[in-house]
């Protein structure tokens, strides 16, 4: 898949009009630079060149330097990577305490007012573009009601590089036990994390309910409700646990959609992680860059569907055996 | 006569769909004694599992008990608060279910079902105890103990029934509900299962209700039969009263499709028409529009029930 | 039977409400869904005609100014009329996405039929492309590949259409597989029908009716995914009247308070695809209740 990937954008970014030279030098630039700088960066040989040597880098882990700034994509990466990588775990920490129990919620009390409303809730908050829903909340909780910053992972007055060591700010500040410190990064998440989260939480209403349906339906939960156990447990231990494992499957196509969403949060909220870099360097034609985050990215879809595998053979003795 | 542990007395129960309502038990009445197994029998949609399930009161909505009581030691079940009948179920009155291969919970061992079925009802349980107990009725099942640890899925079809009725008596309930238990199981899993029963019926000084299609394990199972057609009783009896002089039409051609390993007939017999549309039931009986023995009368009157020596049927024929 | 207009209307909300008794809210969804869609198109056909000022007008109010009774929407910062912009950018939109959706869904479905009818190494490798795409995240292809292209209305479209062809491809594929085996096809094919007569005649009738739904939910999708490239500046001249170009201009007049000229863009945008969606939804629940949740 990654091989793939890499390939359908190698060769879209480089047959497309514009190129990293041009866009660094501008376009006034004597024909002769450009191309003794194209020269330099390996943009002349021919196409397959140019792959060939890429494959053989990224096999060799290596992403290459970037054509624009003096800087390895990997470190460019590295630097941005744990920003997205703090926002999505709060988006998807949001979207499940919201969307889980709030669809659970609507399955067991099927066909009440309470459950046409939770799913107008999830259809209308689905439509809900994730940029402009953060913007309403920059305006509603930022501007307005002042309670939260709208921009940035630290305000100006903290300096990440007191206490920056992984880039997880949150695990940083908690290493060296500065609390005012990791109390402004959490106000920082707070938006970011709510917008990602509830826009997503639509689907897991509706992936929620819709699997709760088929296991209340099912007969160990008439079984468990014969035997006298309490009403909570029988929907919420024995339901619940079960309509979570489809939900599980379908988690994949899920992480994609945190992906994205997080690209959008990241450009609305001012966040410097990945989407920000990608959209950087795509108006600078920086290859390598581009090429990079691409990579990643698949990565972080590839090693979730692991993730999301192990937690089904946690849960799912079926699949243990 | 010995107590009457469960006594139903003209028992209505509708399910309003959008089509219409339909009446899946009308006008039942039926008394089970202390230690005896009724045999509940009829074809599917007879609303024979519908009476089962009302006794629990666990109806699936929109079904609903809309007339008549069901008394359990004299307590009126229609009557129970949410507490009380939570305190019934599994503690008083047991169910096991058709399908043994759904019935538990996949994704918990067998262990932690027992253990949470007497933690419910008695607070407190030490783990050890509750164990202990569970071994216990394992024991008594002839299932190896070590089974508590495994999973559902690891055992098969009639390993879990048995594992299910463990569940449904550990708490020494006097009243067991069998909705169609045998009916995924192969014959001899089937003889087995029907043995354990009957043993388990006199340890633990059982009542039973048995519900089935299969007359077969019925006459086999049962002290007294009930016969239901179209969410009405049409007959009950003694056992013997019932197989060897049948009365109601229904229950007569019934026996008489039943392949019979004496080879009194040498064709079997099929009853023509289908089962009645409970929404829109044929008015009178029921059962008139398949009758060989049809009246006037059958047409226009639910037939009332005739009773001698406490055998029982719904039929004009014994006006 | 009666045949004046008020029989026929009568008749009307007659069947309306009894396809609702029949199918409950699903119906209703459907409808209101519908209703959106159908206001939607009918404001973006009609926008030189009810719109009160051109949207390129740059004097056509004072600078910034809130929405009033000449200006129900406010003005922008270039002193154009927010409403003005909102009813021409419906174009735009509209017309990007469900072109981008007839794009997708005619190349995913053709792939689709071709690739799972024809099978072998072709539909192997077809099938590992589509799916590196699908499991992908489609935002940050049509990203890439708006950025590469020069800004314009196909560009944007071709941005969007590419991402949702592998839906339809997989989903298509799935099916040709299944009919592929049906007997009726077995016997076309015994009895000697051309390749092509036993796509179009036998598989293609039954593809198209599942992908309908996929189709309306797509609309909805490639709604947002247009305005968020719009909104990312990428995709479209600022020459073309857009409604997530006008929310990222005015992202930049948030701090100060001026409240109106990213609320209503981003309603729209959002009503919008939920009219898809709706409609998507309400037909889902209505032809096939199991399809959404696969």
């Amino acid at each position: 898949m990654l091989f793939i990937l890499l390939t359908i954008v190698f060769v879209v970014i480089r047959i497309m009009p514009g190129d990293p030279v041009s866009a660094m030098l501008g376009g006034h630039a004597p024909d002769k630079v450009i191309e003794a700088k194209k020269a330099e960066l390996g943009l002349n040989k021919p196409l397959i060149v140019q792959y060939g040597n890429y494959l053989w880098q990224v096999a060799h882990l290596d992403l290459g330097t970037s054509m624009i700034f003096k800087q390895k994509v990997t470190s460019a990466i590295s630097d941005k990577l744990p920003a997205t990588i703090e926002l999505t775990i709060f988006g998807m920490l949001v979207t499940l305490l919201v969307g889980v129990p709030l669809g659970a919620y609507a399955a067991d009390n099927r066909r009440s007012g309470q459950d046409y409303l939770i799913r107008l809730f999830g259809i209308v908050i689905y439509c809900i573009p994730v940029y402009w829903l953060g913007l309403m909340f920059q305006m509603i909780f930022g501007v307005w009601l002042d309670w939260f910053p709208v921009a940035g992972r630290t305000s100006p007055r903290v300096f990440a590089s007191t206490f920056e060591q992984t880039g997880l700010y949150i695990i940083d500040t908690l290493l060296i036990n500065d609390w005012k410190a990791l109390w402004d990064v959490l106000m920082h998440l707070v938006l970011p994390s709510l917008t990602l989260g509830l826009v997503l939480s639509g689907i897991f209403i509706r992936l929620t309910r819709a699997n709760m349906l088929d296991v209340l339906r099912s007969d160990y939960i008439l079984a468990a409700e014969a035997r006298g156990i309490r009403h909570f447990p029988v929907v919420y231990k024995h339901g619940l646990l079960n309509a979570f494992v489809p939900i599980l499957t379908m988690m994949g196509l899920q992480v994609s959609l945190l992906m994205a969403g997080a690209v959008l949060t990241e450009s609305t909220f001012s966040w410097p992680g990945m989407g920000r870099l990608l959209l950087e360097r795509i108006y600078l034609r920086d290859y390598p860059t581009i090429q990079g985050v691409i990579v990643i990215f698949a990565l972080i879809v590839a090693f979730m569907s692991l993730i999301v595998d192990i937690i089904y053979a946690l849960i799912d003795p079926r699949v243990r055996y | 006569m010995k107590e009457n542990v469960l006594e139903i007395k003209n028992l209505h129960v509708q399910f309003p769909i959008h089509i219409g309502t339909v009446r899946a038990v009308e006008d039942v009445s039926l008394n089970l004694r202390k230690g005896e197994v009724m045999g509940l029998v009829g074809e599917s949609g007879c609303g024979k599992s519908t009476l089962g399930f009302s006794i629990l009161r666990l109806l699936r909505p929109p079904g609903k008990i809309t007339a008549g009581e069901i008394n359990y030691h004299g307590r009126n079940i229609g009557n129970m608060s949410q507490k009380e009948l939570l305190d019934l179920r599994g503690r008083n009155i047991s169910m096991i279910f058709q399908d043994p291969l759904t019935s538990l919970d996949p994704l918990y061992t067998i262990g932690d079902q027992f253990l949470e079925t007497l933690r419910t009802h008695e607070k407190g349980i030490k783990k050890k105890i509750a164990l202990e107990r569970a071994v216990d009725m394992l024991k008594n099942l002839g299932i190896s103990p070590n089974r508590l640890y495994e999973y559902p899925h690891q055992m098969s079809g009639g390993m879990r029934q048995r594992i299910m009725i463990g569940i449904g008596l550990i708490l020494n309930p006097d009243l067991l509900i069998a909705d169609e238990p045998t009916t995924a199981l192969d014959v001899i899993v089937e003889a087995q299962f029907l043995d354990l029963l009957n043993e388990l019926r006199e340890k633990f000084d059982l009542t039973i209700m048995f519900i089935t299609h299969n007359l077969g394990v019925v006459a086999q199972a049962s002290d007294r039969i009930t016969v239901m057609y179209g969410g009405r009783m049409v007959e009950t009896g003694t056992a013997e009263d019932v197989f060897a002089d049948p009365k109601h039409p229904y229950t007569q051609g019934l026996l008489a499709s039943v392949p019979n390993i004496k080879l009194e007939q040498t064709e079997l017999q099929t009853m023509p028409g289908a089962p009645p549309d409970l929404v829109n039931p044929p008015p009178g009986c029921v059962f008139h529009p398949r009758c060989p023995h049809v009246m006037d009368i059958c047409k226009q009157e639910v037939p009332k029930s005739f009773r001698a020596n406490g055998h029982m049927r719904a039929c004009w024929l014994y006006k | 039977m009666k045949h004046s207009p008020t029989a026929a209307m009568g008749r009307l909300i007659g069947g309306f409400t009894g396809m609702g008794r029949k199918y409950g809210a699903e119906w209703w969804i459907l409808i209101i869904g519908a209703l959106i869609i159908g206001g939607i198109i009918l404001m973006a056909l009609l926008a030189p005609l009810i719109a009160p000022y051109d949207p390129h007008d740059q004097a056509a109010g004072p600078q910034l100014a809130p929405p009033s009774s000449e200006h129900l929407l406010g003005t922008d910062n270039l002193q154009r009329d927010v409403l003005s912009r909102i009813i021409f950018g419906a174009r735009t939109i509209l017309g990007v996405a469900i072109l981008a959706a007839l794009i997708s869904s005619v190349v995913g479905i053709s792939l689709g039929m071709f690739s799972g009818y024809s099978g072998g190494t072709f539909d192997k490798t077809l099938s590992l492309i589509m799916d590196s795409v699908y499991s992908f995240p489609g935002l940050i292809l049509a990203i890439t590949f708006a950025a590469m292209l020069e800004p314009g209305i196909m560009s944007i479209t071709i941005a969007v259409a590419v991402i949702y062809i592998p839906t339809y491809f997989r989903l298509v594929r799935g099916q040709t597989l299944t009919i592929k085996e049906e007997l009726y096809v077995e016997s076309a094919r015994a009895i000697g029908a051309p390749n092509l007569v036993i796509l179009g005649k036998y598989i293609f009738p039954n593809v198209i009716a599942t992908t309908a739904v996929v189709f309306t939910m797509n609309v909805g999708d490639a709604i947002m995914i247009e305005a968020a490239l719009t909104y990312l500046g990428l995709g479209l001249p600022p020459s073309i009247v857009d409604w997530g170009m006008d929310l990222a201009m005015g992202k930049k007049f948030l701090p100060s308070g001026q409240w109106w000229l990213i609320t209503f863009p981003g309603v729209m945008i959002s009503t919008l695809a939920l009219g898809f969606t709706m409609l998507g939804e309400g037909l889902a629940e209505i032809l096939n209740p199991r399809l959404l949740e696969r």
